[in-house]
């Protein structure tokens, strides 16, 4: 082929579908071997392995805004002593990484695997030390079988209520803040809120709520979640509003009609 | 319309003769319009229409059969199962639907029959005079004397007196029953269980707290010492005296002079009780430093002594003045030094 050649064959319109072609099989099929390495990979939670391997990871997802030594910057905070617990929560719930920044990060499609999401709280625990993540002990099902619903009820109420609702169905905060609904949500990541107060969420600690008390709120919560409200149609679980609107645009729109027809003529 | 409803509507006899009284009669008072032009419906003109409509009627009392004996059925086939709610709410739900259906329907069919089927000429009626005619008002008050004749009523002045005075005081254990409405709630508005050296304990086990227990970010939900364990008016004190403790870094803490000491380092103690309304003001944003109460919104700054900076309440949330004892244990120094809570009559009285 001479040179004249080569030069048409590049311009011809075929070559650039060529190139991305191949360029698309060479990093996918890279990153099909390279996750398969990290599938592979087998960690224990506290090697040094793990460590590094969540600090790569960190640099590489994390670093820009919370510093390459997880100092803080103007965009994220410092995570040195938040503890695996924190990085659980946010990273397991998809908060972390943010995608946006406005009033609240918001929960969303999980970003990493559970093993990428251990390396990296391994490697922000390594950090300093912090919250843990909580042992089955405390979130396992069969502790949560064993948990006292009545009592979580009763915390649930004084603690957490009045931002969460009294069923977990949510709440609105100020400025666009809103306290998540709580159904559907992992044990663990209940637990984890708890100790570590994320975003505008306070703390509440072992000696405010034991872990036998936070285990009771989560019985209470997963036991609200089993058991339908008996009253039928929750509304939402969002109380006299939902409940108000519904009636007085559905009930008193159906008499507003029913007396319109009873004073209409017959045609 | 008809004749006979037209004659009927123009009638006019010497019954219906008004006075005008003290009203002002606008000389240029709008006209009665008199009745609208009677639109023939389409069952009075066809056979057809008067049939169709006919088999709705049926048809909607047939439903209201049908819908009560599915409210037979339901009571049998979903039967109240003992410990089951949701059997409860299946039983009640679908008894209570056939039975609303059955009588719905029952008066539908009624009101569409009399609307397609039954005469609609229009007739107006006027009004009967009030005043009875002379002779029927003799007639009354020959009734009435001779009732008083009979019972003896204006002659035995024994009966007729008890009676008055039975009269005047059977209402009287009807005002009586007021006085529940007291006794004047006196000072107890204006002072709660904190006293000095009442330690801050949790709700609702009334365990101590200790201030290193408390750390930054915190949220204690803060009962007095020995609440848990009152055996009356628990609530009503509970109701004065709640409190949220929250730790947050000391710096940012905006401290007048004369409250300096009330906070341990960063510690702070104010009455869960809106000056608004007196719900709980519990919503504590961590990174805001603001708490919200969920009933209309009103927005406290606890860094700067829970003044309102949002919303309907007029005043701060009062400040528990805090301390920590000999064993580390928070305590109160005193109770608040303002009535908690919403606005009364009295509030600023004595104050």
């Amino acid at each position: 082929m001479t040179k004249q050649k080569l030069n048409n064959a590049r311009r011809s319109p075929f070559a650039a579908i060529l190139v991305i072609l191949a360029g698309l099989l060479i990093s996918g099929g890279g990153y099909a071997v390279a996750s398969d390495a990290i599938d592979t990979t087998s960690v224990s939670a506290t090697s040094q392995e793990t460590v590094d391997a969540g600090k790569k990871l960190f640099l590489a997802n994390c670093a820009s805004c919370h510093g390459s030594n997880a100092e803080g910057g103007n965009m994220g905070p410092s995570l040195i002593g938040v503890g695996a617990a924190s990085v659980d929560f946010q990273v397991g719930t998809g908060r972390m990484p943010a995608q946006a920044s406005g009033p609240q990060v918001m929960k969303k499609p999980v970003q990493f695997t559970e093993e990428q999401t251990a390396q990296l709280a391994a490697y922000v625990a390594s950090l300093s030390p912090g919250p843990s993540i909580p042992s089955e002990e405390w979130v396992g099902e069969a502790a949560l079988a064993s948990g006292d619903t009545s009592k979580g009820g009763e915390l649930f109420r004084i603690n957490c209520a009045m931002c969460h609702n009294a069923v977990g169905a949510g709440g609105a905060l100020t400025d666009g803040k809103f306290a998540p609904r709580l159904e559907g949500v992992e044990a663990k990541h209940i637990y984890e809120a708890m100790v570590i107060g994320p975003q505008n969420m306070p703390v509440f600690n072992d000696s405010n709520l034991t872990p036998e008390d936070k285990r009771d709120i989560i019985s209470y919560l997963k036991y609200v979640e089993a058991n339908p409200s008996a009253g039928g149609e929750e509304l939402g679980g969002l109380g006299p509003v939902a409940e108000g609107l519904f009636v007085w645009i559905f009930v008193l729109g159906g008499i507003v009609v029913i007396t319109i027809w009873l004073g209409a003529k017959s045609n | 319309m008809s004749d006979k409803s037209k004659s009927l509507a123009k009638a006019e006899d010497a019954e219906h003769d008004y006075s005008a009284g003290l009203a002002v009669i606008a000389p240029d008072a709008v006209k009665d319009p008199g009745m609208e032009p009677h639109r023939v419906r389409m069952t009075d003109k066809s056979e057809a229409h008067e049939k169709r409509a006919a088999r709705q009627v049926a048809a909607l009392f047939l439903f209201s059969i049908v819908s009560s004996a599915f409210a037979l059925y339901a009571y049998f086939a979903f039967p109240i199962v003992e410990g089951s709610n949701a059997s409860v709410r299946d039983n009640t739900l679908l008894l209570g639907l056939g039975a609303a259906f059955g009588m719905l329907a029952i008066g539908i069919g009624a009101v569409h029959w009399a609307k397609t089927l039954m005469p609609d000429a229009e007739v107006s009626e006027a009004r009967h005079q009030t005043r009875g005619s002379e002779e029927t008002r003799a007639r009354a008050i020959e009734i009435i004397d001779l009732a008083n004749k009979e019972s003896g009523f204006s002659r035995r002045k024994l009966i007729r007196r008890s009676l008055y005075g039975a009269l005047a005081f059977f209402p009287l254990p009807g005002i009586l029953v007021f006085a529940d409405l007291g006794p004047n709630p006196g000072d107890s508005l204006k002072h709660t269980m904190w006293k000095k050296g009442t330690r801050l304990t949790r709700d609702p086990d009334g365990k101590p707290i200790k201030a290193s227990d408390v750390t930054i970010g915190s949220v204690f939900h803060v009962i007095p010492e020995g609440l848990a364990e009152l055996e009356h008016h628990k609530l009503e004190e509970k109701a004065k005296a709640a409190v949220l403790l929250v730790r947050v870094d000391p710096s940012i803490l905006k401290e007048s002079e004369e409250r300096k000491d009330w906070s341990y380092d960063g510690i702070v103690a104010y009455s869960k009780i809106c000056t608004h309304v007196g719900c709980p003001v519990a919503l504590y944003e961590q990174q805001t430093h603001h708490l919200l109460c969920p009933c209309h919104q009103s927005t406290f700054d606890l860094t700067d002594a829970c003044k309102v900076i949002f919303g309907p309440a007029s005043r701060p949330l009062p400040q528990l003045p805090i301390a920590v004892d000999a064993e580390g244990y928070l305590v109160a120094q005193d109770d608040f030094n303002e009535p908690v809570g919403p606005s009364f009559w009295e509030r600023s009285v004595n104050e």
